[in-house]
């Protein structure tokens, strides 16, 4: 554990509560909080351009981490990522419009919702590994993408389907400055549960299962029921999301959950570092930030050599994908514990230094 | 017959086969309550298929296995480890990217009550309570194997003896009434292998668990068992205190080696088997 040095010297944990807390130190606690506080006045001072990305990161972040528990840390894995985030969206909209139930409710209830969906075709999990499992979760991306498609009662079908503004004791969070706050509180909460999560009883099992699962059976651990459930669990997370992104856009379109989709969702947690939950957050920041950083460099190469050379304004759209093809692909070579390795390194660095050990 | 009489376990004509290899052949033996059982044979004499059959990983193709007098041999293996059966594996089966304090606190997963949604509600359901309370016992395991300096350490990096103790650990952590250590001593050095055996007879001793021990060492074996079974291509061939097995003729020539003299018959013995 590369944590252990960077506990400062003469910090001795007296009791075994202080030994289990959320963050190694006092000032990593400190730290968290006063982003949370900044984050808390960045409505204030950003631009709706700049919101818009932030609540992207915030709904897609709770998706990935999903994602993240069910491929990092149970070492399953699932292409249909994006279909259960699709599911999560048309539960709520669906909730809310055909039942009245209010959006506050009508979110949870779509991840429930999800969840149930997630443990259904999380079955064959029990049973499959690897390649297998992974066309597995392909066929529940397509078959639920074509059920998107005919279930106008559901989905609205190809027209789609409008999703009331999150609201609260009638004031309507409508607004990207409003709305940062309900994604905000739905990723810390999100977030909180899954460290919880790992740090008792089922998430240790989860683990045990994804290093060793013949010796988890040994000690005791039911390797169909938590395989499954992981599929429950990372289901629950993209349904949240989903449902944060419908409520978001206030309408959900029957295309955008694609197969492509669902491999960003993939990208997002190898660049971040599978089995990392900060990672999964900092990888969905990447993932979505990354197409900015290239927007910037082609308007600071506007009108260079570069630019005439490569036509780059027309190019934009074709470059952006392959770099971020080129990017996993670097990530994978150099770096395949992701983004949140790379972090720990860097503050071990800053501590250490001048010493590299 | 009454409770303390009911052997802890019991293998009744137990016979196992893959295909067309038979692993064990009518394998009939008890393991009474408090003892130190170990089992002996060469190579390939079917000792870990038979310990495979006593933690469920191998279902018997004939016979049964009873464990405190109940039938077992449909049981999964994490049915049985609730049950009180524990075991190490021969070739490390450690979780190798979680911390030595997680990997032990996973032999805790059938003692503890909470479940993903309590877990994830950490302070509002008493998961952390629990956490603390078993956070307690496993540190009672660390302090006895003394592996305290490094149970933040994550298992994967730690040297072998040391994954063969923390394995130790696990298995102790699960509480069990049985526990089978399948060559607990394999590939350390001697003051390593003196540790184990410690280790192996406090368990025993204090702890107050039946133990099940395949060993090649001999000199352990014969030292610190109280009943020992041989086995060959997957028959027993004997059973006994160790003075009874070293002395019995058959023993000696499968597995201790022969007299000079003697030395001529094997290769008929292969011809004719």
């Amino acid at each position: 554990m590369a944590n252990i040095s960077l506990i400062p010297c003469g910090d001795f944990k007296t009791t075994y509560g202080r030994d289990t807390t959320i963050f190694p130190t006092v000032t990593s606690r400190n730290f968290a909080i006063l982003g949370i506080l900044i984050l808390l006045v960045c409505p204030a001072f950003m631009d709706r351009y700049w919101l818009n990305l932030c609540i992207q990161i915030g709904y897609l972040g709770i998706a990935a981490l999903g994602l993240n528990i069910l491929v990092g840390f149970t070492g399953q894995i699932s292409i249909g990522h994006a279909a259960f985030f699709g599911f999560g969206a048309f539960s709520s909209a669906w909730l809310s419009n055909s039942f009245g139930i209010p959006v506050a409710l009508a979110i949870p209830l779509a991840g429930v919702m999800t969840t149930a969906v997630g443990m259904i075709f999380g079955l064959p999990a029990a049973r499959l590994k690897g390649l297998y499992l992974a066309i597995a979760t392909l066929a529940a991306q397509y078959i639920l993408q074509d059920f998107f498609g005919r279930a106008d009662w559901f989905t609205g079908g190809v027209a789609g389907t409008i999703a009331e503004p999150f609201s609260l004791f009638g004031f309507a969070f409508d607004t990207d400055e409003r709305f940062f706050y309900v994604v905000l509180v739905y990723m810390v909460v999100m977030y909180i549960l899954a460290t919880n999560l790992m740090r008792s009883r089922d998430g240790r099992a989860l683990v045990a299962v994804r290093d060793h699962y013949l010796s988890a059976e040994i000690m005791g651990i039911n390797l169909t029921k938590y395989r499954t459930m992981s599929f429950g669990i990372s289901a629950f997370y993209a349904g949240i999301g989903g449902a944060l992104y419908a409520h978001y856009l206030q309408f959900v379109s029957v295309e955008g959950f694609t197969i492509l989709f669902s491999i960003q969702f993939l990208g997002m947690i190898i660049i971040g570092g599978l089995g990392s939950i900060m990672g999964s957050l900092m990888g969905t920041a990447f993932m979505v930030l990354l197409p900015e950083v290239m927007q910037a460099l082609t308007n600071s190469l506007a009108g260079t050599a570069i630019d005439t050379a490569l036509n780059l304004k027309e190019a934009i759209a074709f470059l952006r994908e392959m770099a971020i093809g080129l990017v996993i692909i670097l990530f994978l070579v150099f770096e395949p514990d992701g983004l949140a390795h790379r972090w720990k390194q860097i503050k071990a660095y800053w501590k250490l230094y001048p010493f590299s050990h | 017959m009454s409770a303390a009489d009911t052997p802890m376990f019991e293998a009744r004509g137990v016979s196992l086969r893959f295909g067309g290899v038979q692993a064990l052949t009518d394998v009939s033996f008890h393991i009474k309550k408090g003892e130190l059982f170990s089992i002996i044979g060469p190579n390939g004499a079917g000792k870990t298929s038979m310990v495979n059959c006593i933690s469920g990983r191998y279902r018997p193709t004939d016979g049964k296995v009873y464990f405190k007098g109940q039938d077992v041999t449909g049981m999964t293996p994490n049915h049985r480890a609730a049950l009180g059966i524990g075991r190490t594996f021969q070739n490390l089966a450690l979780f190798g990217h979680m911390t030595v304090l997680d990997n032990i606190m996973v032999g805790r997963h059938h003692l503890l009550k909470n479940n993903f949604l309590t877990g994830a509600l950490y302070w509002f359901t008493g998961a952390r309570q629990e956490e603390l309370a078993h956070r307690r016992e496993v540190e009672e395991i660390i302090d006895f194997l003394e592996i305290q300096h490094v149970r933040k350490a994550t298992a994967g990096t730690l040297s072998y003896g040391l994954r063969k103790r923390v394995e130790l650990a696990r298995a102790i952590a699960l509480k069990p009434d049985l526990i089978l250590l399948d060559e607990p001593m394999a590939g350390m050095n001697l003051e390593e292998k003196e540790d184990m055996a410690r280790y192996i007879v406090d368990l025993n001793e204090e702890w107050g668990m039946t133990v099940v021990m395949i060993e090649h060492d001999m000199g352990v074996v014969m030292d610190i068992s109280h009943r020992v079974m041989v086995l060959e291509f997957g028959k027993k061939i004997a059973e006994g205190s160790p003075e009874e097995v070293l002395a019995d003729p058959r023993v000696k020539r499968a597995y201790l080696g022969e007299d000079d003299e003697e030395e001529a018959a094997p290769p008929q013995k292969q011809e004719v088997a």
